[in-house]
């Protein structure tokens, strides 16, 4: 083990911490029943994941070029892929994929059902 | 069955983790890091190739931009070179614009016949 300063001890724990997270994420996408629920438990933790690594190399490198583009690069992540995962779960709704049998409620078609028979 | 599988997966992933972590001593531990992202896009690739549906594949591609984004930043601080970061920003625009393009092209047909 060679010595290492404060703030890169701090710096590899938090990337350890994405990286488990990146693990669970993945885990989830694939034992899950459903699109759904795999864009669920996927896009939310692997996200976290990536950012929390992201933000582990800016404590690791601290106030250098690396650690000025490892911020960007996570705030554009946490920017975009919610964005990204809304896009696939509406337009998989409307393409008609189905749900998983143990689903108890689909609020979405009983909207579209409900302003279909107003107009 | 169903706990036979649950073993089976869980023994692949032990045995993943003595192999990586316990077994050889020698690699550095930035590329002991890459090599559990490495394992966590063979799960993304057995999802892509059984995936039962087209957005399952979408997802599965969508999760391995984000995830390749991770492996850049480590490869950053493994060698000390600043430009890995910029590819991944690079890597996360076009993985951000290629799933938007997939959804919009999904929306409101059935690709699977």
């Amino acid at each position: 083990m060679p010595d290492l300063a404060i703030n890169q001890i701090i710096g590899y724990v938090i990337i350890c911490i994405g990286v488990i997270f990146d693990l669970f994420g993945v885990l989830g996408l694939v034992r899950l029943p459903d699109v759904y629920n795999r864009l669920q438990a996927a896009t939310k933790s692997v996200t976290f994941g990536s950012a929390g690594i992201l933000f582990g190399v800016f404590v690791y490198s601290g106030f250098t070029a690396m650690g000025f583009k490892a911020i960007l690069c996570a705030v554009f992540i946490l920017l975009t892929s919610p964005v990204s995962a809304h896009a696939v779960a509406r337009a998989a709704h409307k393409a008609g994929i189905k749900l998983t049998d143990k689903t108890i409620i689909d609020l979405y078609r009983q909207d579209k059902e409900k302003s279909e028979e107003q107009k | 069955m169903r706990v036979f599988r649950w073993f089976i997966g869980l023994l692949f992933i032990a045995a993943f983790f003595v192999i990586n972590f316990v077994v050889f001593t020698e690699i550095p531990f930035n590329y002991k890091l890459i090599n559990v992202l490495l394992f966590c896009s063979l799960f993304i690739l057995i999802r892509v190739v059984k995936g039962p549906s087209v957005a399952d594949r979408i997802v599965a591609i969508d999760i391995l931009g984000i995830l390749i984004i991770g492996i850049c930043a480590i490869l950053a601080i493994a060698l000390q070179r600043s430009y890995f970061i910029d590819i991944g920003i690079a890597w996360g625009l076009q993985s951000f614009i290629g799933a938007l393009a997939l959804a919009k092209f999904l929306e409101g047909r059935s690709l699977d016949a």
